[in-house]
């Protein structure tokens, strides 16, 4: 076995490194399936193309049709896509929110950070349903970015909370006192100093966010509060249980959706694992 | 400790504040008129709907100023008032909601208690056993990854449907009423088993991998170490790596609460559990502004004991929060 490179080391582990493997390959396989589906498909998600109503699947409609004869595919396809778009711009805007408040609490700490820390603890206890509850009523047409923007918001206290511990102890480092006492402004410091040495901690809090993201979304979408205007494994798990896809036994119109956010929030889990791994080098398996 | 609690009463009080007060606005802030709304369904001549609407109105406390509406919700909620629901109008909110909570503790007491304490258990076996470890692990992901609602259809339709062991619907029997004999607690518990075993399925997981990530990272921890140098036996290290990681476990609990209220939720829709989850849904979807803000009062509330209990379980298993060794991030 040669010698890896320290510039390659990371990488050397991480394509070593089997929880990373499976849990990336999963993910992209599903991506790959969101890109590729509406080629396969001609069908629209919402269009009644199977007059015989419920069939299972066949080759003709490959995850059989719904009791109105929709196309459970296509449905499957566009909520696929529905489902990463949330968890990036949901997963992407929690993690930005965390990252500002946690550094900003964390590095300024005083009475800074006690307000902040206030703010936290109150977005977190808050049930964030009836805020929803709210806006749903405003906006009687919603859409995927609503949606993504809402769970944003309400979802970082935990990764703030989490990056101000970090940041905490990053803060009393000698090279953040060196920078400190070199005349480098606060933010600057934030963002060369404190925050490149848990890069890694970020990648992961973004990795979790995203997943948790995609089942907030799931339960929104569950209950009626999702969008309106579009298509998502949650609304079709609400719409087959609404229609009693159970008492009639099409199977084919709820589990798919479901299997699909299972596996996806898994393999983004397992990801975060391997990543751990890979990052830190006492938990490698030797 | 004193510091400790102040600080943590203070919080609760400002996020009850702000909650009860985002709860007011539900009714307020709606485009629709909800008088309007029920009245509309009852299909009244003219006349009357314009006397009835007027009355209701009044009913309903909708004819003061806004900061006299706001005054009167706080002292109405002191006195146990929450309005009367629109839906199942004349009953009072706060009666069906005493009606469904039972329900919901009944659920979810046991559902969060029994998870984390087994969740915890296996975890930390998981941690030290490979083979169990192989089968926990993958297991656990799998299950905290899954949506509430779709392991509650799954167990229903399975045990429910297919096999037809479990009843799907209601809390226990549309045959019987309610008493006290033997049949009707085990119509009960066999209404009561799948909702209960969907949201402990998933929480399980969730524990289960926490307890085993923590475990593993205690274990490399200084002090673990330090003691394996002293030539400590395995069983003690382990103990204290145990209960290292039970705080960040507790928190959180503390962290997921919310998750769990949202689970909870759609777990009793799925199933047509009768508790405050069912309920929020029907006042949903007929637009009965005062039966929502009655439920979510009660989430608030529920939320806020149960952060308040696990504060105090906190300072219990934490000997630190006790002298006033306060530690980062408490």
């Amino acid at each position: 076995m040669t010698k890896p490179k320290k510039k390659n080391e990371m990488l050397y582990f991480a394509l070593r490194n089997n929880k990373l493997r499976v849990g990336l390959t999963v993910v992209l396989l599903f991506l790959v399936l969101t890109f590729v589906g509406p080629i396969l498909t001609h069908y629209k998600p919402y269009d009644y193309v199977n007059p015989n109503g419920a069939q299972p699947p066949s080759s003709e409609y490959w995850f059989g049709t719904t009791m109105f004869g929709q196309d459970v595919f296509a449905q499957f396809i566009h909520g696929l896509k529905a489902t990463f778009l949330v968890g990036v711009i949901g997963g992407g805007l929690g993690t930005v929110i965390g990252i500002l408040i946690g550094f900003t609490a964390g590095y300024r700490g005083g009475i800074v950070d006690e307000m902040l820390n206030m703010l936290t603890n109150i977005v977190l206890v808050i049930p964030t349903l009836a805020i929803l509850l709210i806006i749903a009523a405003y906006l009687t047409v919603r859409g995927i970015l609503v949606e993504s923007i809402f769970i944003g918001c309400t979802a970082w206290p935990w990764a703030a909370r989490a990056i101000r511990a970090q940041t905490f102890s990053l803060r009393s480092r000698d090279f953040v006192d060196l920078a400190r006492l070199s005349g480098m402004k606060a933010r600057k410091i934030i963002f060369t100093e404190i925050a490149p040495n848990m890069m890694s901690y970020l990648v992961m809090t973004f990795i979790l966010q995203f997943g948790g993201a995609i089942l907030i979304a799931a339960t929104l979408d569950f209950i009626g509060l999702g969008p309106t205007n579009a298509v998502s494994l949650g609304l079709m798990m609400n719409n087959a249980v609404l229609w009693g896809a159970l008492l009639l036994g099409i199977w084919w119109w709820f589990v798919p959706p479901g299997v699909a956010i299972m596996a996806i929030v898994g393999a983004l889990y397992v990801t975060n694992v391997g990543l751990d791994e890979v990052f830190n080098p006492k938990l490698r398996e030797m | 400790m004193r510091r400790y609690f102040g600080r943590k009463l203070l919080i609760y009080i400002l996020t009850f504040f702000l909650a009860v007060s985002i709860d007011w606005l539900i009714p307020r802030f709606m485009p629709g008129d909800p008088v309007q709304n029920m009245l509309s369904r009852a299909a009244l001549h003219a006349e009357a709907i314009e006397v009835m609407h007027g009355y209701y109105t009044r009913a309903f406390g909708l004819d003061v100023p806004i900061w006299r509406q706001y005054l009167n919700f706080w002292i109405a909620l002191f006195h146990g008032d929450l309005g009367t629901s629109v839906y199942m109008f004349p009953q009072p909110v706060a009666a069906i909601i005493k009606r469904a909570v039972p329900y919901d503790i009944f659920l979810l007491l046991p559902a969060i208690l029994l998870s984390w304490w087994a969740g915890n258990k296996f975890g930390a076996f998981a941690a030290r056993t490979k083979w169990l470890d192989n089968i926990i692990s993958p297991l656990g992901y799998i299950l905290t990854a899954t949506p509430y609602m779709w392991l509650g259809i799954l167990l229903s339709w399975v045990f429910g449907i297919v096999l037809g062991v479990f009843p799907v619907a209601g809390a226990y029997s549309f045959a019987l009423r309610p008493h006290l004999s033997w049949t009707f607690i085990g119509s009960v518990l066999k209404h009561w088993f799948l909702p209960f075993a969907s949201l402990f399925l998933v929480m399980f997981g969730g524990w289960a991998i926490g307890m085993r990530n923590m475990i593993i990272y205690e274990l490399e921890a200084d002090y673990s170490h330090y003691l394996e140098a002293l030539g400590a036996p395995r069983r003690l290290i382990r103990k204290y790596a145990f209960r290292n990681a039970v705080l960040p476990q507790l928190t959180g609990l503390a962290l997921q609460l919310g998750v769990i209220v949202a689970g909870a939720l759609v777990t009793e829709v799925v199933f047509s559990y009768p508790g405050i989850g069912y309920l929020i849904l029907a006042a949903i979807q007929n637009q009965d502004y005062f039966l929502i803000q009655g439920c979510f009062l009660f989430i608030i509330i529920g939320v806020l004991l149960a952060n308040f209990a696990i504060d105090i379980a906190y300072v219990i298993v934490d000997p630190r929060t006790r002298t006033g060794m306060l530690g980062e991030g408490a």
